[in-house]
C-alpha cells in the first residue's frame, strides 16, 4: 500500500476557510465529523422530547395529555429521529472524527462526497419533522411502517417515504466512504489485524449498511407505488401479502439493529483496555466475532415476525439462529470482562459508561433470549417487554458508548478536559435514571401492557410512574451532558496529547486537538 | 504541482454537496407534494434541473482535476473502490425486488391457492381462486390480462444487451491498445444498442397497456413485472446517458491507455446493467 500524504490545491492555506461557508463547503473529516455529532446531538434532543410526551401521557391511565394518533405519532417519529438521526449520525461522526487518526491517514478517502453524506441528513429530517405539522398529522404507524396500517397516512405519507430515501443516500455514501478509507487509506504497518477495533467494527457496520439500506429503499418504494401507482405488493386480493412487507423490511431491521451496536462493541473495546492498562484480552476472536454477528444478522429477520404466521419450519429456523447470535455476543462479553481482570483499573467517567455498559447491554442481551425463543414470544410480543429489551440494548448500550467514546475523546479533540465531576454526575444520574425508567417495563410487558397504545388498565399505574419518573430524570440529566460538551469545547484544563495513561493508538500521537488534516506524512506503524 | 503523483489529493471546500441537497431536498418535495395533488411537477423538475447542473458541475470539476494530473494512483484506487461497492448497493436494491418475486411466485400465491398452511384463508376468503402465476390476484385486479411472452421482444432485447456488454469489452480493448478510432466506433455501438434496448422496451409497454391490459394495476404480476423492468430500464437509460457521456469525452481525447476510470466506472456499471437484465429475462420473462 502506498503512504498517503495530503495535498491541497492552495498550498499557502491549510487551515479552514472562514464563517459559515467553512461548515457548508468542508471536505475535512474532522469538520464533517463534529457536524454530524452536533447534528446528533440537535436529534437526541428533539427525539427526547417526544419520549416526554409519550412518558407523560403514560404517567397515568387514561387520557390525560395528548390525543392518541398524536401519542402515536410520538411513538412513531420518536423512534425514526432516534435511529436515523441520532445513533447512526452519532457513530457516523465518531467514524470521521477517528478512523483518519487511528489508521493514520490525511483524512477520508473520498471528501466532497462525505460532506454530501452529511448534507443530506439537515434536509431529510426537515422532511420528516415537518410531517407533524401536515394535514392528517405525522406519520403514526410505528417506525416499522407496516402496511396496510400506514397506507392510511394522510398527507405526511409521501414526505416520510421521501425523507427515508434521502437517510438511505446519506448512510449508502457514508459507509461506501467509510470502507474505502480504511481499505485503501492505511499507513505503512498497518495491516488489518493491527487496526483498533473501532475501525473493524465500523468496517463491518458500513458493509451491513450498504447491504441493507438499499433493500430497505426497496421496502417503501413498495409502500409508495401501492399508495399511489396501484400496484399490489402487499394486498392479499392482488396477490401479494403483507407479510411480504414485513419480510423485507426485517431483512433490513435486524441487520439495522447490529448497525446501531457494532461500532459501540468497537468503543467499547477501544475504553476498556485504556483504563484497565491491559491490552485488549483476544483481539481477533473480538474480529471474528464481529464478522459472525454481522453474517448471522442477515439470517435471524423473522424473530420479529413469530406471531404473524408463519410455517413452523420457519419458527424453529429463526428461533435457532437468533440464539446462535448470543454465541459471539458472549464472546464480546467474555473478552471485556477478561481485559479487566486483574487490571489496574480506575474509572474516569468514560470508562464508568462502559462498565455500565458491559452489565446493561447484557441484560438487553439475555431478554433478547428470551425474546427468541418462538413460543415465548407469543406472549412477549408487542408488549412493554419488547420495549424494554430494546432500550437496554440502544439506550444503555448504543447511546452509553456514545457518551463514552464523547467522554474519551473530547480531550482530543478540543484540546480540553471536560469536568471530571460534572462527568461522573452526569454518569450516576443517567446510569441509575436509565433502569428506574426501563426495568419496571418488564414487568408491565410480562404482566402484559402492550406497546404503543397511549391507556392502560389501572393495574399497571404504579410501574408506569416509577417509569415515567425514571424517564423525566434521565431527560433533565441530558441537558447536563449537553451543559458539559459546551463547557468542554469552551475551555477547561489543557489536554495532553496521550490524555490518559493508558491509551494506545495512533490518534494519541496526534496534538490534542489535532492539526487541521491527521497525517500529512502517514506514520511508520510498528 | 510537483509532487502530485505520490500525494493523497484532498479537495479543499467544495459548494457542489449543498448544491446536491437542495436539489434532491426540492425533487422529494416537490414529488411528495406532487402525489399529494398539492402543486404541479414544476417543483420536481425544478429539483431535478438542480441535481443535474450539480452533476455536471461536480464531475467537471472532477475532470478538470483529473485531467491536470492531480490525482496518483492511490486516488485512482478509492475511486474504483468507491464505484464497485456504489455497484454492489445497486446490486441489493435489485435483490430486494427479485426477493419480492420469489416470495410471491413460491410462498404467497400458493397459499392463497390453499397450499401448505393456506388451506383456510382459501377457503374461508377466497374459495373460488385458482388461478396461478402469472395471476393478479384472487380480486382479479385490473382485470383480464395477458401475460408478457419471453421470445419476443424479450429474446430480441436479451440480444441486444449482450452485443453491447460484448462491443464495449472491444472498446475498452482499443483504449488500452490506443486506437482511439476504433474506441470511439465501439463506444458508439454501445450507446446505440442501448438505446434501442429501450426503444423496445418502450414499444413493449406501450403495447402491454394497450393491447394487453397489463398494466401497474394488474395485481401482483403487473406489480413486479412492471416494478422490475422499469427499476431496469431507468438504470438502463442512465448508463446510456453515461455512455453518452463518455463517448463525448473519448471523442475530445480523454483516457489514456493506462489511466481511464471513468471509462471502466461506466463499463462496470453497464455489466451490472446486463447482469440484471439476463435475472429478469430468466425469472420474470422465461420461468
Ligand atoms: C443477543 C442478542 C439479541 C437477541 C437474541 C434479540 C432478539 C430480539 C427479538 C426476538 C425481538 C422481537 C421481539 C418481538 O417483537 O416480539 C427483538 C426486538 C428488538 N431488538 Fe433485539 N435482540 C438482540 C439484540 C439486540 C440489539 C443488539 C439491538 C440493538 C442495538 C436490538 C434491538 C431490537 C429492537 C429495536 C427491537 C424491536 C423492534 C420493533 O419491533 O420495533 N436487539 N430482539
Ligand atoms: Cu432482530
Amino acid at each position: 500500500m502506498s503512504s498517503a500524504t495530503a495535498i491541497h490545491d492552495a498550498h499557502d492555506d491549510h487551515g479552514p476557510s472562514k464563517g459559515i461557508m467553512r461548515w457548508i463547503t468542508t471536505t475535512n473529516h474532522k469538520d464533517i465529523g463534529t457536524l454530524y455529532l452536533i447534528f446528533a446531538l440537535i436529534m437526541f434532543m428533539i427525539g427526547g422530547a417526544m419520549a416526554m410526551i409519550i412518558r407523560a401521557e403514560l404517567f397515568q391511565p387514561g387520557m390525560q395529555l395528548v390525543d392518541p394518533a398524536f401519542f402515536n405519532q410520538m411513538t412513531t417519529v420518536h423512534a425514526l429521529v432516534m435511529i436515523f438521526g441520532g445513533v447512526m449520525p452519532a457513530f457516523t461522526g465518531l467514524a470521521n472524527w477517528l478512523i483518519p487518526m487511528m489508521i493514520g491517514a490525511p483524512d477520508m478517502a473520498l471528501p466532497r462526497m462525505n460532506n454530501w453524506s452529511f448534507w443530506i441528513l439537515p434536509f431529510a429530517f426537515t422532511m420528516l419533522l415537518s410531517t407533524l405539522f401536515m394535514n392528517g398529522g405525522g406519520p403514526a404507524a410505528g417506525w416499522t411502517m407496516y402496511p396496510p396500517l400506514v397506507l392510511q397516512t394522510g398527507d405526511a405519507f409521501p414526505f416520510m417515504i421521501l425523507s427515508i430515501h434521502m437517510m438511505g443516500i446519506s448512510s449508502i455514501m457514508g459507509s461506501i466512504n467509510v470502507i474505502v478509507t480504511i481499505m485503501n487509506m492505511r499507513a505503512p504497518g498497518m495491516t488489518l489485524m493491527k487496526m483498533p477495533l473501532f475501525v473493524w467494527t465500523w468496517l463491518i457496520t458500513a458493509y451491513l449498511l450498504i447491504a441493507t439500506m438499499p433493500v430497505l429503499a426497496g421496502a417503501v418504494t413498495m409502500l409508495l407505488t401501492d399508495k399511489f401507482f396501484g400496484t399490489s405488493f402487499f394486498s392479499a386480493a392482488g396477490g401479494g401479502d403483507p407479510v411480504l412487507y414485513q419480510h423485507v423490511f426485517w431483512f433490513f431491521g435486524h441487520p439495522e439493529v447490529y448497525i446501531l451496536i457494532l461500532p459501540a462493541f468497537g468503543i467499547i473495546s477501544q475504553i476498556i483496555p485504556t483504563f484497565a492498562r491491559k491490552p485488549l484480552f483476544g483481539y481477533s476472536s473480538m474480529v471474528y466475532a464481529t464478522a459472525s454477528i454481522a453474517f448471522l444478522s442477515f439470517i435471524v429477520w423473522a424473530h420479529h415476525m413469530f406471531t404473524v404466521g408463519m410455517p413452523t419450519a420457519g419458527e424453529l429456523f429463526f428461533m435457532y439462529a437468533t440464539m446462535m447470535i448470543a454465541v459471539p455476543t458472549g464472546v464480546k462479553v467474555f473478552n471485556w470482562v477478561s481485559t479487566m481482570w486483574r487490571g489496574s483499573m480506575t474509572f474516569e467517567t468514560p470508562m464508568l459508561f462502559a462498565i455500565a455498559f458491559v452489565f446493561l447491554f447484557t441484560i438487553g442481551g439475555f431478554s433478547g433470549l428470551m425474546l427468541a425463543i418462538a413460543p415465548a414470544d407469543f406472549q412477549y410480543h408487542d408488549t412493554y417487554f419488547v420495549v424494554a429489551h430494546f432500550h437496554y440494548v440502544l439506550v444503555s448500550g448504543a447511546v452509553f458508548s456514545i457518551m463514552a467514546a464523547a467522554y474519551y475523546w473530547m480531550p482530543k479533540w478540543t484540546g480540553h478536559m471536560y469536568d471530571e465531576k460534572l462527568g461522573k454526575i452526569h454518569f450516576w444520574l443517567s446510569a441509575i435514571s436509565m433502569n428506574v425508567l426501563f426495568f419496571p417495563q418488564h414487568f408491565l410487558g410480562l404482566a402484559g401492557m402492550p406497546r404503543r397504545i397511549p391507556d392502560y388498565s389501572v393495574q399497571f399505574t404504579g410501574f408506569n410512574q416509577i417509569s415515567s419518573i425514571g424517564g423525566f430524570v434521565f431527560g433533565l440529566s441530558q441537558v447536563l451532558f449537553c451543559y458539559i460538551v459546551y463547557k468542554t469545547i469552551k475551555g477547561g484544563q489543557p489536554a495532553t496529547d496521550n490524555v490518559w495513561e493508558g491509551a494506545h493508538g495512533l490518534e494519541w500521537t496526534l496534538p490534542s486537538p489535532p492539526p487541521y488534516h491527521s497525517f500529512i506524512e502517514a506514520p511508520a506503524v510498528k | 504541482m510537483a509532487h502530485a503523483q505520490t500525494d493523497y489529493y484532498v479537495p479543499h471546500g467544495s459548494h457542489w454537496p449543498i448544491v446536491g441537497s437542495i436539489g434532491l431536498f426540492t425533487t422529494a418535495v416537490g414529488a411528495a407534494m406532487f402525489l399529494n395533488d398539492k402543486f404541479g411537477p414544476w417543483m420536481l423538475y425544478a429539483g431535478l434541473a438542480i441535481i443535474i447542473f450539480m452533476m455536471f458541475g461536480w464531475f467537471g470539476t472532477v475532470i478538470n482535476e483529473s485531467l491536470s494530473g492531480m490525482y496518483n494512483q492511490q486516488v485512482d484506487h478509492s475511486f474504483r473502490q468507491g464505484m464497485m461497492w456504489f455497484i454492489f448497493s445497486e446490486v441489493m436494491f435489485f435483490a430486494a425486488f427479485f426477493g419480492v418475486l420469489f416470495y410471491a411466485r413460491n410462498l404467497s400465491v400458493p397459499w392463497l391457492l390453499g397450499m401448505g398452511s393456506g388451506l383456510t384463508t382459501h377457503e374461508v376468503l377466497w374459495s373460488g381462486y385458482n388461478q396461478a402465476w402469472p395471476t393478479n390476484g384472487p380480486a382479479d385486479v385490473g382485470g383480464d390480462f395477458h401475460p408478457m411472452g419471453a421470445w419476443g421482444i424479450p429474446a430480441l432485447n436479451t440480444l441486444l444487451l449482450l452485443s453491447s456488454g460484448v462491443t464495449i469489452t472491444l472498446a475498452h480493448w482499443a483504449l488500452k491498445s490506443g486506437e482511439r478510432k476504433k474506441l470511439v466506433m465501439w463506444l458508439a455501438a454501445t450507446v446505440l444498442l442501448g438505446a434501442t434496448f429501450l426503444g423496445f422496451q418502450a414499444y413493449e409497454y406501450i403495447h402491454a397497456y394497450h393491447e394487453m391490459n397489463l398494466t401497474l394495476h394488474t395485481g401482483i404480476y403487473g406489480s413486479t413485472f412492471f416494478m422490475l423492468t422499469g427499476f431496469h430500464g431507468l438504470h438502463v437509460t442512465i448508463g446510456t446517458i453515461m455512455l453518452l457521456v463518455i463517448l463525448l469525452r473519448c471523442m475530445k481525447g480523454h483516457f489514456s491507455a493506462d489511466e481511464h476510470f471513468g471509462f471502466e466506472a461506466v463499463a462496470w456499471y453497464w455489466h451490472f446493467v446486463d447482469v440484471v437484465w439476463l435475472g429478469l429475462f430468466i425469472f420474470v420473462y422465461v420461468l
